[in-house]
């Protein structure tokens, strides 16, 4: 059947039904708030199958979340590290890599500052010190990645499963070392605090850490990346047309190298700014993990560092909102995960149902492979 | 340096081994199954932990530990109904699906197990070893290999049938035409969603079983997230395996012994932190994979949704 | 001509076909058809790439459901639903492209589908194996994985699939594109022993001397229609040095061509074309050079070609005979084991795409959305794809798309690219102009080199009309241009000289004079013949 495949041709029709500029807001809006809607409606029925009230449930979410000043300033304070480890996955994705090995890069980075920074603050002025452990964080953060991106580049090895497994190396030698070389003074396994002077300043009136300006400033900056710079472009070749990208002469395996580099100085950034910011210290223990979360999140952004901000206010208030009404409805936070993976299913269904009617682009990474073929 | 080579030193390094690496070979062997016919699942986690929780829920209540493992297995096909659905019959992404699957999963284990038993973890009762006669006696062996749960031997029994399936059953041929070339088996007539669907299905069961055992014969409780990455561990076992079962005894062994490696250090008086042990298994992947990057060869079709007329 | 020329009277046509029409979106690919097959008879289809033959073919084994006509299956009218369906109904289809399993053995490529039980009864499957390859005369070993096999087994493994299940008709899309002169000569005696025993066989090709050797019938096809049949009583009337001429007449000739739209395409051929600029510079030379060949076609061996500035020099050859090779290794973007090649002097076999790209040289892929545009992004973007981080549309590195925009529209209005504006997505443009805005992309930025691969395939008249216009007009600049095509009339229409491509080696080099055409035909085709040495 070569040489006669015929070549679609879009007819007028077809081209009238473009979606114009409004239209192609409200789908957006569609796709991107849908699923979420969606996702809460079903957790609601979940709560009511097991015996919890919904109402009163997402009631608490929104009253601890969002309407009680300390909870909103929480929520607020809560979006600096999503949307840097949104912005992180952002880069990645669109260059059609999976980095999902973010807790692992996260928590490494956030090991080392929290071990390195309580000293650091102290014997350089703040300042400084601020800026250092912010290159170390991103430092820490890159290094992490630098193994699945080597084995990405090279041997086109798949990166979903070597992100993974750095991901639980990661998670591991963090313990580790704040059991070990950082462990402070304390009894349980964490490390020194780092002073109140030496934590990052709070915004004039209110409880939220400058930490949230920076991440909105690379928020905007990653946008930037992708609207205006060669860099962003090549990157978004490389996601949306691999083959394309090396035809147009585009250096594949050092893209995918600097792609992965960048991606895991932002997410190491935002543990960085978390240890500065908010907790002071780390204990052996912790593991936020927004890793996962943040993911479905970073999709209905569609890729879009800005649109990402207010989904990371949607985060901030299930999370600080969620972990209240979930201790009062007495649940573990884990409900929070149920959300998520509903909001994730529902958005591939949204996705799929806009497919089918033929409008859209496709906004999820190319599927990669472990066998492709060398560029 | 205390000597390591001791009699008990080995016996608990390859029964610990064994014991872990059960659950690692159900689960690899449920992902050997659906990559050779075509579908990445990275859900495989997800399965495993509905697995662990249902065969828990089964075992305690009927005290039965096969009750528990036909739990684990009907509730890890369930879960899989939903790759089925949307990914090998839609065709949606298989990655975001898998991922979606694992989120929902832990959540809806972790809330359910609080819903039911609160703050407590009750234990089941131990199950009970299956010594075999005679080749028990075996130094070093007697006392690991041959001294084991019954589902142990099972385990063993069961990667030997699946690998004969997939070499000498016309199910086994289209599971590897759907993965290799799914417009050669469905020009050769064959329907390459329902080959794919049959695969993932029973891709997911394998998984239930093998989450029921870690709940059920390793640990004896379920603990939210109690899998800890397993099912990770069990797709890159299942991609290096290429489709040959043995291989995915002999790479769960290799990672549950890295797990058995502490207790059996522990006896000889080495103590090692309990972040190395959970570090180790991945460690040895890390290391496999970078050691072995040019083998990890997939099937041409991995991942990809099957559409006929568009190659 | 009667739909029932080739039939033989009081015989039952195995498989016929009656008017069989089959339209694409702006493709007749079978206009009113019909054809038989007879038992114990070879009917050879001939014609060019893109006359039809493959569409017809996927119709007969019920892949596509014609628009309208009719087959009959030994006599009774049949709706073919399914291959699998064709299969039961006794046709045998063996692809162009193989589609074994290569990763399988033999053995299982064969029972793939067609093993009754649960359980593979390999011994009841050998047992068939043996028997049909002995009728075959062929030997197979049937344990070894089907792709470490040499092409030419691999189809006998495909033929012995297509006949595993009682088959009345075979049919061979171009089985022999991708095989060897000895592995061509041995599918003839194959092919010569089935027919004896009383099956039917289409063969589809494009090699005049194969169609002559082993056919009792042929059937001539140029864009979707029949446009000649030869009977046995023809075949054997006339010597073979007749019957090639009046082939060669029915597939290239003028006289065969009264469609209005061919002959508008023909008129500027000699009107306008004038070689004057070739100066003696070589510009692009390749040396020996050889490169692998991927997903089954033919990579290239001791390839040696001078290009000189202001020259246009045509690639002609059937598909899959190493043209992607060989314009991927010019452009970079595949590695070559052997050889050199250099640009106005310079070596460039070890550079990268982008450093031939500053070096003038371009490349128009034929693969115009696997690898040429990114579908999703708007036009204009598309136009300086290959100039991404470079002045003056990106100036330190930050983009300016005001710049972006002017060339856009600058280039839109001098390539007449046909959109809605420059930021309509390009994948919802059409074949015709996604194509004018990779060639105003690849031509407008000074190059010195142009490699063509199949400018014009798939595209309308007019657009086609307007390319080769544009691939002349280059010459004239100094440029030098290499255009690979399997259309031999637009090689003709626009090549100062052409280099036939077969089996990834040049056969020969011919000068684009009067006679040219029926020469480069005939090495196309295959005939034999003095080879012209280069000009």
């Amino acid at each position: 059947m070569t040489g006669e495949a015929p070549t679609p041709d879009p007819s007028p029709e077809t081209a009238a039904r473009i979606p114009g500029r409004w239209h192609g807001w409200a789908d957006a809006l569609i796709r991107s708030v849908g699923p979420i809607v969606l996702a809460l409606v079903t957790g609601g029925v979940l709560l009511a199958m097991i015996g919890r009230d919904p109402i009163a449930f997402y009631d608490d979410v929104l009253k601890a979340g969002l309407f009680r000043a300390s909870g909103l300033q929480d929520t607020i304070t809560r979006t600096a590290p999503v949307m840097l480890v949104g912005a992180g996955l952002i880069v990645a994705f669109r260059a059609g890599l999976w980095n999902l090995g973010s807790d692992g890069q996260y928590l490494l980075a956030a090991a080392f500052v929290a071990g390195i920074g309580p000293w650091l603050l102290t014997a350089v002025p703040v300042a400084l010190g601020w800026i250092l452990l912010a290159l170390l964080g991103m430092a820490v953060g890159a290094a992490w990645t630098l193994v699945p991106a080597w084995l990405r580049a090279r041997y086109g090895v798949n990166e979903i499963v070597t992100t993974l497994m750095m991901s639980f190396i990661g998670i591991g030698l963090a313990a580790l070392l704040v059991k070990g070389p950082f462990d402070g003074p304390s009894t349980v396994p964490q490390t020194n605090v780092i002073d109140p002077a030496g934590m990052l300043m709070n915004l004039p009136d209110v409880r939220i850490h400058i930490g949230v300006v920076l991440a909105l400033l690379v928020s905007g900056a990653v946008y930037g990346l992708f609207a205006r710079t060669a860099l962003g472009t090549r990157m978004d070749v490389l996601g949306a047309n691999p083959r394309a990208a090396v035809h147009v002469g585009i250096d594949a395996p050092r893209l995918i190298l600097v792609t992965f580099l960048l991606s895991g100085a932002l997410i190491g950034l935002a543990a960085a700014v978390d240890i500065v910011g908010v907790y002071s210290y780390m204990r052996a223990d912790w593991n936020p993990a927004y890793g996962l979360k943040v993911v479905p999140l970073v999709f209905l952004a569609r890729l879009n560092a800005l649109a990402m901000i207010p989904f990371a206010m949607f985060f901030g208030v299930m999370s600080i909102g969620g972990a209240y009404a979930t201790r009062r409805a007495d649940l573990p936070g884990d409900f929070l995960l149920v959300l998520i993976g509903l909001v994730l299913l529902f958005m591939v269904v949204t996705q799929y149902l806009g497919d089918k009617r033929g409008r859209g682009e496709r906004l999820l990474p190319r599927r990669s492979r472990m066998a492709s073929a060398h560029a | 340096m205390p000597d390591l080579l001791t009699p008990a030193f080995l016996t608990a390094l390859i029964a610990g081994g064994l014991l872990a690496a059960v659950p690692l070979i159900f689960a690899s062997l449920g992902e050997i199954i659906a990559e050779q016919a075509g579908v990445l699942n990275v859900g495989l986690e997800g399965m495993m932990l509905s697995g662990a929780f249902a065969g828990f829920l089964a075992t305690q209540a009927t005290g039965d530990l096969w009750a528990g493992a036909a739990a684990g297995a009907l509730v890890g096909m369930l879960v899989s109904l939903v790759m089925v659905l949307f990914c090998v019959r839609l065709g949606m992404d298989q990655i975001i699906v898998g991922i979606a699957i694992v989120l929902t999963a832990e959540g809806v284990t972790s809330v359910l197990h609080t819903v039911m038993y609160g703050q407590s973890f009750p234990r089941l009762d131990k199950i009970a070893v299956f010594e075999i006669p005679l080749l028990r006696d075996i130094p070093v062996l007697g006392g690991s290999v041959f001294s084991q749960p019954l589902a142990v031997y099972l385990g063993l029994v069961v990667v030997g049938v699946v690998g004969w399936m997939i070499r000498y059953t016309s199910w086994g041929l289209h599971i590897r035409a759907a993965g290799e070339r799914p417009a050669s088996l469905d020009a050769a007539g064959v329907s390459v969603v329902r080959v794919r669907s049959v695969a993932e299905i029973g891709c997911g069961a394998l998984a239930g079983i093998g989450g029921a055992y870690m709940s059920i014969v390793s640990s004896g409780t379920f603990v939210p997230f109690v899998t800890q990455g397993a099912g990770f561990i069990a797709i890159v076992i299942a991609m290096l395996a290429r489709g040959r079962s043995w291989w995915s005894v002999l790479g769960a062994l290799l990672f549950g012994m890295s797990l058995s490696l502490t207790t059996a250090l522990q006896l000889v008086g080495v103590d090692i932190p309990v972040d190395v042990v959970t570090m180790l298994p991945f460690i040895s992947v890390m290391l496999v994979l970078i050691l072995f990057a040019r083998d990890a060869r997939l099937p041409t079709a991995l991942g990809t949704a099957y559409q006929r007329g568009s190659r | 001509m009667t739909a029932h020329r080739d039939t033989t009277d009081g015989v039952t046509p195995t498989v016929e076909l009656i008017e069989i029409s089959k339209a694409f979106p702006g493709v007749i690919a079978n206009d009113r058809i019909s054809l038989a097959a007879m038992p114990g008879e070879v009917l050879c289809l001939l014609g060019e790439n893109g006359a039809g033959k493959s569409t017809l073919m996927s119709i007969i084994s019920g892949l596509y459901q014609p628009d309208s006509g009719s087959i009959r299956v030994a006599g009774r009218e049949v709706r073919i639903e399914s291959p699998r369906h064709g299969r039961e109904l006794g046709v045998g289809m063996v692809y162009q492209h193989l589609s074994l399993i290569p990763t399988l053995t033999v053995l299982e490529n064969l029972m793939m589908g067609a093993n009754p039980g649960w359980v593979l009864d390999r011994d009841a499957a050998r047992t068939r194996l043996a028997e049909l390859s002995s009728g075959l005369g062929v030997r197979v070993d049937p344990d070894v994985r089907a792709g470490s096999l040499a092409l030419g087994q691999q189809q006998h493994i495909e033929i012995i699939k297509a006949l595993w299940s009682g088959t009345r008709v075979l049919i061979l899309d171009e089985p022999t594109s991708m095989l060897t002169p000895q592995g061509a000569a041995e599918l003839q005696g194959v092919l010569r022993g089935l027919k004896a025993t009383g099956l039917s066989i289409i063969f589809i090709t494009h090699k005049l001397h194969e169609a002559l050797a082993i056919g009792d019938r042929v059937a001539v096809l140029k864009l979707g229609r029949v446009v000649g049949r030869l009977g046995p009583e023809d075949l054997t009337a006339s010597s073979p040095q007749e019957l090639q001429d009046r082939i060669i007449t029915m597939m290239f000739g003028e006289a065969h061509t009264p469609d209005a739209d061919i002959a508008e395409l023909r008129e500027p051929v000699t009107a306008e074309h004038a070689r004057t600029s070739v100066s003696a510079e070589p510009m692009l030379e390749l040396v020996d050079v050889a490169a692998d060949g991927t997903h089954g076609q033919h990579g290239i061996t001791e390839v040696s070609l001078t290009v000189h500035a202001g020259e246009v020099v045509g690639v002609a050859g059937i598909d899959g005979n190493g043209q992607r090779a060989f314009a991927e290794v010019i452009a970079g973007q595949r590695r070559p084991i052997a050889g050199d090649i250099r640009l106005g002097g310079r070596s460039i076999t070890r550079t990268t795409v982008s450093a031939r790209q500053r070096m003038g040289l371009r490349y128009v892929t034929d693969d115009r959305l696997g690898e040429g545009v990114v579908a999703s992004w708007p036009l204009s973007i598309n136009l300086v794809l290959k100039r991404i981080g470079q002045e003056p549309y990106w100036v330190r590195g930050t983009i300016d798309r005001g710049a972006i925009d002017l060339t856009a529209r600058e280039l839109i209005e001098e390539f007449d690219i046909r959109t809605p504006s420059p930021m309509t997505r390009i994948g919802k443009l059409s074949g015709g102009n996604i194509q004018k805005a990779i060639i105003a992309r690849e031509v407008a930025f000074d190059p010195r080199v142009v490699v063509f691969n199949k400018p014009t395939h798939g595209l309308d008249v007019r657009t086609t009309v307007a390319v080769r216009e544009r691939i002349r007009a280059m010459t004239g600049r100094g440029v030098a241009v290499v255009v690979i095509s399997s259309d031999l009339d637009e090689l003709i229409d626009v090549c100062d000289r052409v280099a036939v491509l077969d089996a990834g080696r040049i056969v020969g080099i011919v000068d684009n004079a009067p006679g040219a055409e029926a020469r480069i035909g005939e090495l196309i085709v295959g005939a034999p013949g003095p080879v012209a040495l280069p000009a």
